[in-house]
């Protein structure tokens, strides 16, 4: 409580009730059934402390995307305020389908020791269409594909042992998209990182950041998690590493939703948790680091602004390295939600919202039939992937594939 | 990060000048706390209001009044600039500097504008309306719209009218939340189909008016389907302004921020300057909540931060501060003198602001910052809604600080 001015944490009583928030909502746009953000957020809020009688289940379809809050002028966090009262109010427990989605972690440690097997059941139409029956997960959807050998295990057999040879070092949060689905992904980042003479860390037991597991309802366990991997950060930065990660989810989540939604306090290790391109572009900027570029690259590059990075301001980050190669040619969207919101748009009863929400994004894209989308968000390009056929790529990962190694090494002194 | 120019404040003043320095290859950056007051905006736009000819009533200002700063040449060179870059951000407008037109308002009065959106009919006289009979529609369940005192204004000033309510399928669903029956997203839904059904209604009831007046619930992110709609109804349209959100107002701001984007520009909205970095009487960089110990550098800042709406004035107990900067504020010293106890009475506090140079440079401790301007509502000594003047000041004021800066 800023108790000069009587203002709570997220800032309800500041609200003035413009509706602004209520014009930058994606489900409001398509879904007449939700109250918006404004009458779900802090205008509910007034009746749900005098009586929780008041809440109203229909909170369920916010997509925790945060717009809200980005167009607000009076900086009333009412995505927060609309998390909290889920959590707080909601009678509505986890299904099995929930518990299944929430648990990336645990689904990708069993997944991939039989990934094979698992990817190629899971793309099986009657499979498909039995989960959608069973377990109201859309048939609509393909999972990820899982990978045979995790981030972790490459990292402990490949590139653990030549760590120690950088001069400086980093911590990387992998999370699971990188660890289960995507290990290039975390290839590319330990590739770039080393070239910039930075060896690279994991965390110590990582844990999922948990953003699943507080939207599908498992909040005492995505505490768990937090607790876990706050203690591994807080290990990290005592030791002197800071700590990056590669998905923008991920970030906002352990940055902010640690303090806001599950009352973990972090200021003394906050600033020192980054996106992977906010750390790279830093160095760049403070010319501590030099990235050099193949002069054969090209490619046509479309950036999506995936939610939880606008509502960090991150983007620019992310933006400027990419425009950094010279071999780019840049197609920019509007930053608009694609309408998946993580394990949100695999829910049968949100496909067609999802759908809808993300339109006229697809739309565009295909308009501009770029070689690749860029986002830092693995769920996006999930959902990008499947309704546009256009490849998505990490930043990073797009930065690992332009860069001159060698020369980039040879210009940071690296051997 | 570093940019030419670094503007704090995204609403029609910081975009206006964000697209003069950008389209002159100006490097810029908008930081944004959120949405505009542009939201909120009736889509007219007001340089005089106390004059049938703005520039001479401008004369008339006292000598603190931002365009007694600018001068009247100024004025009027910065206001023609203002219409013509609108035109070129694809916005259109009807008015001119010269001479104010009027319009018919959402409670049935005739006021003064400048500049009007192409929703809007704008009309020759305060006294005289150009039709004799015009049909008022509204929609079903549209809270934000008042026919009775849209009727009321058109028969003091002798024009016949009667309502109509268009019910149309298509909202149905809408209208069962009551809170979401809002202007912004009826607009949503208005496009293609469903517009030529309102459209087809539209023609059904208009009997033999010769214009309807209906809010302005069209045209969200562009003016195409406001257009359309006009197309296929066989009277003009004369479209209102409505409760806030308002649309013309939402797509003001979305094309003006695209247009700065499409030359360059970077808008960073969400976030808070919290302080600047002064070195020798110059603002060197300013930092921000979003990006922490990332700073922004530039060779000129400009402070776009509105007034006490958009919190670029705060009102503390017993002080009215800046709060990002501290810099120099114009007002009364103490808290009984800021307002009058008449609501209708002149009110004091609506005329501070940040003391500035003849540049538009504010101060601190009396003293101008070198390189930092000041434009739009945040400045003193203006009573934008008592002389009319709020839309003027934000654009002309952009406009003569971007040309300081590019002439530096």
């Amino acid at each position: 409580m800023n108790k000069h001015n009587n203002i709570s944490p997220n800032g309800f009583e500041q609200c003035i009730k413009c509706t602004i928030c209520t014009v930058y909502c994606p489900m409001t746009a398509v879904n007449p059934d939700y109250p918006g953000p404004k009458q779900a957020g802090p205008d509910g809020e007034r009746y749900r402390l005098k009586k929780p009688l008041f809440y109203d289940e229909a909170l369920k379809y916010c997509l925790n995307c945060k717009r809200c809050e980005v167009a607000c002028p009076s900086n009333v966090r009412i995505g927060d305020i609309i998390q909290a009262a889920r959590i707080k109010y909601s009678k509505h427990s986890p299904k099995l389908r929930d518990v299944i989605l929430a648990n990336t972690d645990f689904m990708g440690t069993v997944a991939t020791t039989m990934a094979p097997i698992v990817n190629a059941t899971l793309r099986l139409k009657p499979v498909k269409h039995v989960m959608d029956a069973v377990l109201a997960i859309d048939h609509h959807r393909t999972f990820p594909s899982y990978a045979s050998q995790r981030f972790e295990t490459w990292y402990r057999k490949e590139a653990a042992a030549k760590q120690a040879e950088y001069p400086k070092q980093v911590s990387y949060f992998h999370g699971c998209y990188a660890n289960y689905n995507n290990p290039q992904l975390g290839k590319d980042l330990v590739k770039v990182l080393n070239a910039l003479g930075y060896g690279v860390q994991l965390l110590e037991k990582e844990r999922c950041c948990g953003v699943a597991k507080i939207s599908n309802g498992l909040v005492e366990a995505a505490r768990r998690d937090a607790k876990r991997n706050l203690s591994a950060i807080r290990q990290a930065v005592a030791e002197g590493r800071e700590v990056v990660a590669t998905s923008s989810t991920c970030t906002f989540t352990i940055r902010d939703e640690y303090p806001h939604l599950l009352g973990l306090e972090n200021d003394d290790v906050r600033s020192q948790i980054s996106l992977a391109t906010r750390f790279i572009y830093r160095l760049i900027e403070e010319r501590k680091a030099k990235l050099v570029f193949r002069k054969d690259f090209r490619l046509r590059v479309a950036y999506h602004t995936a939610c939880h990075i606008e509502r960090m301001g991150w983007s620019i980050y992310s933006t400027s390295l990419l425009r950094m190669i010279p071999g780019i040619e840049w197609l920019p969207l509007e930053s608009q939600c694609c309408g998946i919101a993580g394990t949100y748009g695999f829910k049968r009863e949100n496909y067609n919202f999802s759908q809808a929400i993300g339109e006229k994004l697809f739309q565009r894209i295909k308009e501009l039939n770029p070689d690749v989308v860029s986002t830092d968000c693995e769920t996006c390009k999930w959902q990008i992937e499947m309704s546009t056929s256009v490849p998505v790529e990490n930043p990073i990962s797009i930065l690992a594939r332009a860069l001159d190694e060698e020369a980039t090494r040879e210009a940071n002194g690296v051997k | 990060m570093r940019y030419d120019t670094v503007i704090i404040g995204g609403g029609l003043s910081g975009l206006m000048s964000g697209i003069a320095l950008a389209r002159a290859g100006q490097q810029v950056a908008i930081i944004s706390a959120g949405q505009s007051a542009l939201h909120f905006s009736s889509g007219s736009f007001e340089l005089y209001g106390g004059a049938e000819h703005p520039l001479e009533g401008i004369a008339t200002l006292p000598a603190e009044h931002p365009y007694q700063k600018l001068g009247v040449e100024r004025v009027a060179h910065y206001a023609e600039q203002t219409q013509e870059l609108l035109r070129e951000a694809g916005i259109q407008t009807t008015g001119s500097t010269a001479r104010n037109h009027y319009r018919f308002t959402p409670i049935g009065m005739v006021k003064p504008a400048w500049l009007s959106l192409a929703d809007y009919t704008p009309l020759e006289s305060a006294d005289a309306l150009p039709w004799r009979r015009v049909l008022v529609a509204n929609l079903e369940g549209y809270l934000d719209f008042f026919p009775s005192f849209v009727s009321a204004g058109l028969a003091r000033l002798g024009v016949e009218s009667s309502v109509a309510t268009i019910s149309l399928p298509q909202l149905e669903h809408l209208r069962k939340s009551t809170t979401e029956m809002r202007a912004t997203n009826i607009a949503r839904i208005l496009e293609g189909d469903v517009l030529r059904a309102l459209a087809e209604a539209l023609n059904e009831r208009v009997g033999d008016a010769e214009a309807i007046l209906m809010p302005a619930v069209v045209g969200l992110k562009s003016d195409k389907a406001m257009f359309e709609l006009r197309e296929q109804v066989s009277v003009p349209i004369c479209f209102l302004p409505t409760m806030p959100a308002s649309v013309p107002g939402v797509r003001t701001q979305l094309t003006l921020s695209s247009y700065f984007q499409q030359l360059g520009g970077a808008y960073l909205i969400g976030d808070n300057v919290v302080r600047g970095n002064f070195e020798d009487g110059r603002l060197v960089s300013v930092r921000s909540n979003n990006h922490e110990d990332v700073e922004f550098r530039a060779d000129n800042f400009i402070i776009a931060t509105g007034s006490f709406f958009s919190h670029g004035l705060v009102a503390e107990t017993n002080r009215i501060v800046e709060p990002i900067f501290g810099l120099d504020v114009e007002a009364d010293e103490q808290r009984t003198q800021w307002y009058a106890k008449d609501l209708y009475a002149r009110q004091p506090y609506m005329s501070y602001g940040l003391r500035s140079d003849d540049r538009f440079r504010p101060m601190i401790e009396g003293r101008p910052i070198e390189n930092l301007y000041a434009v739009g509502s945040i400045l003193a000594g203006q009573r934008a809604i008592e002389e009319g003047t709020g839309g003027g000041v934000a654009t002309t004021t952009a406009l003569y600080v971007a040309d300081l800066i590019l002439n530096r």
